[in-house]
C-alpha cells in the first residue's frame, strides 16, 4: 500500500466524517490499530475520477491541534507526520459542517496552515440549507485559499467533483498552491476571529436555526420524558434481540442440522466423524446461531450513534454517573461495552481525565456484551417460560432486561467503590457537544453491521473453533469404559471434577465446572462447550442428539442451579481479549490483574447468593 | 446574573468567564466549542430530574452540554451578543 499516495479525511466531531468516508471508499475498508496505541485506524482505498487508487484514511475527529484525550492525539501526530509507522499525508481532505461553519472553519484554518495540499469538503449542505442557511463556496474557496467542494456524503452529492479535485491537488504535489495566501501561524483568537469574519462573509442568507434538532431535544432532554425515552429505547432494544431475532435463528439452527446430518451421512462411523459432528458442527454451531441477535444489538448501537441520540443519553445520564464519580461521556463507551468489552475499552480513549478513564475501563466489563447473549439465551430459553406477563411483554425478554440492569448497578456501585478507593480524584467534569439529529444513511449501517459480522464469524472459526477442538480432545480421552460417563472420566472430565470443589456451594454442576476454564477464551464458549460435552455423552444414542441443547439443560438442571449461572455470567469471567485490551490500555499487568480479582469474588458472591436465596424458597 | 440562573431560551451573551474556576483542558474546550467572552448563548434545558444534571445550551449554531459547576463560572448578560452571531 505504502506506494500508493496517502490522504487524511480529517474534521471536526460531528461534521460527517465516517458518512464521507463510507461514501468514497465503500465497503473497500480496512480496520486497524495505529502501532501502540489502540485506537482504531480506519482506511480504505478510493478510486480518483481518472482510476488513480489512494488510500484514504479517517482521522479520529477533533476540535483543535491541542489535544486533549488519546484518539485526538492520533490525529495531531498523523497531520504533522509524527504518527510512529505512518508516513506525512500528501493531502488532506478537511470536512466542515456547513451549518457550524464559524466553528469548523476555525479548526479547518488550523490545518490549512500546516501547508499541505488541502481541500475542504463543505458537508451536509442539505442540513444547512433545512437549517435556512445558505452558503457560498466561491466566498469560502477565496478567503481560505484552497478548493472547496459542497458536500452531501449521505446522498453521494459532490463525490466527483470532490474527487477530481483531489486529484489536481495531488498533481501539483508539494508545490505551493499559488492560490493560497502566506498564512503565519496565528494564536487561537485571531483564528476564531478569522474564522468569525470567514463565515459572516460566505453567509448568503440565514434563517432562524435548528427547528427539527431543538423540537426533538425538547422531549430527548427532559428531565421526565427524557429518561422515560431513554429506558423506552433501551428496553425495545432488548424486547427486539429476542423477539426479532428468532426467524433467522431458527433457519441458521436448520444449516447446522443439515450440515451434521451431511457429516454423519458422508463419513464412516469412526473418531473424524465424532470430532466433526461434536467438535466442530455442534460446537461452533452453537455458536453461530446467535448471529443474528448479535447483529441486531449492534444495529440499535449504530443507530444511537448515528442518529445523534448517544449524546443525549450522555446527557441523560450525567447525572446519576456524577453521583458514582463518573462522567455522562463515560456512558458511551459503557453503551458499547454492550455489544463487546474490547471496542468499549478502546472508546474510552474519548474520556481526558486519567481517573474517570481507569474507572470506566474496569467496569466495562460489567456492561453485558454480546458474547454473554448465547449464554444467556440458552439458559433463558431452557428454564424461563416463553409467556407474555402484563402488557404483551415477553417474560424471557423482561429476565434478559433485568440481567443487563444488574450488570448496570452492579457497574455503578464498582465504580463507586472504585472512585472513593483505587482510583480516588477529583470528580471529573461533563462537557459535550450535542450534534445536529440526522437520519443515517442505510448504507452507513450495513457497513457497520458487516464488519461486526465478520468479526464475529472470525471468532468462531478462529478462538472459538480452536477452544472447541481442545475441549473435545481433553472430553474425548482417555475413552472411559462401559458403564463411565465419558464426561467424567476423560482428561476434562477430571480438571472439571478439581474445579467442581471450588464451585460446588454455589450450585454448580460438573457441566459447568467443565465449561468455566474455556470460557476465558469466549464467553460464548460456554455453550459450545457444553453441547459438545452433550454431543460426547450421548455417542451414538440418535434420540439424545436429536434433542436440543435446551431441552437437554432444562432435563439435567435445577432452575437454582439456573439462576445461580446466569447471575455468575452477569459478572464473571472477561475474556482474554478484554484483559489483552486492558492491559495495552493501562500498559500493565497491574490493572488487569485487579479486574480480574475483584469481578471473580463479585461472580462468586452473586451466584452464591442466587443459589442459596432460590433454594431457601424452594426453586 | 451566572449562566446556570439564566431563564430558559432567554438569548444572552458571555459577559466573563472565570478561568480560574475551570481547568485548563475543560477552558480550551469551552473555547473550541466558541464559548469566550462576547459570544452569544442561550439555555435550552436543565438535565437530571432533582436539578442537579447538566445544562445544555445553545452557542452560535452549536448546542452544547456542560456541568452545572462549569456554567456557574460564565457570567452573562441579557440581550443581544456584541460580536454579530448566527
Amino acid at each position: 500500500m505504502s506506494a500508493l499516495p496517502l490522504v487524511a479525511l480529517v474534521g471536526n466531531p460531528n461534521a460527517g466524517k465516517s458518512a464521507l468516508f463510507n461514501a468514497l471508499t465503500g465497503a473497500r475498508q480496512k480496520l486497524g490499530n495505529y502501532p501502540g496505541v489502540t485506537v482504531e485506524r480506519k482506511a480504505g482505498r478510493l478510486s480518483l475520477s481518472d482510476g488513480r487508487p489512494v488510500e484514504l484514511v479517517d482521522l479520529p475527529g477533533t476540535y483543535s491541534l491541542n489535544p486533549n484525550s488519546p484518539d485526538e492525539q492520533v490525529t495531531r501526530d498523523f497531520v504533522l507526520g509524527k504518527q510512529t509507522g505512518e508516513r506525512l499525508p500528501d493531502a488532506l481532505v478537511i470536512v466542515v459542517d456547513a451549518s457550524n461553519l464559524d466553528n469548523h472553519l476555525r479548526f479547518a484554518l488550523e490545518l490549512i496552515a500546516l501547508g499541505l495540499p488541502t481541500v475542504v469538503a463543505l458537508n451536509m449542505v442539505d442540513l444547512a440549507t433545512r437549517d435556512g442557511l445558505e452558503l457560498d463556496a466561491n466566498v469560502l474557496a477565496r478567503e481560505l485559499g484552497v478548493p472547496v467542494i459542497p458536500t452531501v456524503a449521505v446522498r453521494k452529492r459532490g463525490l466527483d467533483h470532490l474527487k477530481g479535485k483531489l486529484g489536481t491537488i495531488l498533481d501539483a504535489g508539494d508545490a505551493p498552491v499559488a492560490l493560497r495566501p502566506s498564512t503565519p501561524a496565528q494564536d487561537f483568537e485571531a483564528m476564531r476571529a478569522n474564522a468569525r469574519r470567514i463565515a459572516r462573509a460566505a453567509i448568503v442568507r440565514e434563517t432562524p436555526s435548528r427547528r427539527l434538532t431543538a423540537a426533538v431535544d425538547r422531549v430527548a432532554l427532559h428531565p421526565l420524558f427524557g429518561l422515560i425515552l431513554l429506558l423506552g429505547l433501551l428496553f425495545v432494544m432488548f424486547q427486539a434481540v429476542f423477539s426479532w431475532a428468532a426467524p433467522p435463528a431458527d433457519m441458521l439452527e436448520g444449516w447446522v442440522t443439515a450440515l451434521g446430518e451431511a457429516v454423519t451421512a458422508l463419513l464412516p462411523p469412526g473418531i473424524l466423524h465424532d470430532f466433526l459432528l461434536q467438535g466442530v458442527v455442534g460446537g461452533v454451531g452453537a455458536v453461530i446461531v446467535f448471529l443474528p441477535q448479535i447483529l441486531i444489538l449492534f444495529f440499535f448501537i449504530l443507530m444511537l450513534e448515528a442518529t445523534g441520540y448517544m449524546a443525549r443519553a450522555a446527557f441523560m445520564m450525567d447525572g446519576l454517573m456524577a453521583r458514582v464519580g463518573l462522567s455522562g461521556r463515560a456512558f458511551i463507551p459503557l453503551l458499547s461495552s454492550f455489544a463487546c468489552a474490547v471496542p468499549g475499552i478502546m472508546a474510552t480513549r474519548t474520556i481526558s481525565d486519567p481517573k474517570d478513564r481507569l474507572t470506566t475501563i474496569l467496569i466495562a466489563p460489567l456492561m453485558t456484551c454480546s458474547a454473554r447473549l448465547p449464554v444467556y439465551g440458552l439458559i433463558i430459553a431452557a428454564f424461563i417460560p416463553a409467556r407474555t406477563v402484563a402488557g404483551g411483554i415477553g417474560l424471557q425478554g423482561l429476565v434478559l432486561f433485568l440481567l443487563y440492569v444488574a450488570g448496570i448497578i452492579g457497574a455503578m456501585l464498582a465504580a463507586w467503590a472504585l472512585r472513593l478507593t483505587v482510583a480516588k480524584g477529583t470528580s471529573s467534569g461533563f462537557l459535550m457537544e450535542m450534534p445536529k439529529y440526522q437520519w443515517p444513511r442505510p448504507q452507513d449501517i450495513l457497513i457497520g453491521l458487516w464488519q461486526r459480522a465478520v468479526i464475529f464469524l472470525k471468532r468462531a472459526g478462529t478462538i472459538i473453533l480452536a477452544t472447541n477442538v481442545v475441549l473435545w480432545v481433553l472430553a474425548s480421552f482417555p475413552q472411559a469404559p462401559e458403564g463411565v460417563k465419558q464426561s467424567e472420566y476423560s482428561i476434562a472430565g477430571r480438571i472439571a471434577g478439581g474445579i467442581n470443589v471450588l464451585v460446588e456451594p454455589i450450585g454448580f454442576n460438573r457441566d459447568i465446572s467443565l465449561a468455566l476454564l474455556p470460557t476465558m477464551a469466549a464467553r460464548e464458549v460456554a455453550v459450545s462447550a457444553i453441547a459438545t460435552v452433550y454431543a460426547i455423552d450421548a455417542g451414538d444414542d440418535e434420540d439424545a442428539l436429536n434433542r436440543t441443547l435446551g431441552d437437554r439443560l432444562a432435563g439435567r438442571w435445577s432452575l437454582a442451579t439456573a439462576l445461580a449461572f446466569l447471575a455468575w455470567f452477569v459478572f464473571a469471567p472477561q475474556c482474554i481479549s478484554t484483559i489483552a485490551v486492558t492491559r495495552r490500555e493501562t500498559n500493565g499487568w497491574k490493572w488487569p490483574m485487579f479486574m480480574v480479582g475483584y469481578l471473580f469474588v463479585l461472580a462468586y458472591v452473586a451466584a452464591g447468593v442466587t443459589y442459596w436465596t432460590a433454594t431457601a424458597v424452594g426453586l | 446574573m451566572r449562566l446556570i440562573d439564566l431563564p430558559l431560551r432567554q438569548p444572552a451573551y458571555v459577559d466573563m468567564i472565570d478561568w480560574s474556576a475551570i481547568t485548563p483542558s475543560e477552558g480550551q474546550r469551552l473555547r473550541e466549542f466558541g464559548l469566550c467572552e462576547g459570544a452569544s448563548v442561550e439555555v435550552l434545558h436543565h438535565g437530571g430530574l432533582l436539578g442537579r444534571g447538566p445544562v445544555a445550551c445553545k452557542v452560535g449554531r452549536m448546542t452544547i452540554a456542560m456541568r452545572r459547576i462549569l456554567a456557574a463560572a460564565v457570567t452573562v448578560r441579557t440581550g443581544a451578543a456584541l460580536e454579530p452571531d448566527a
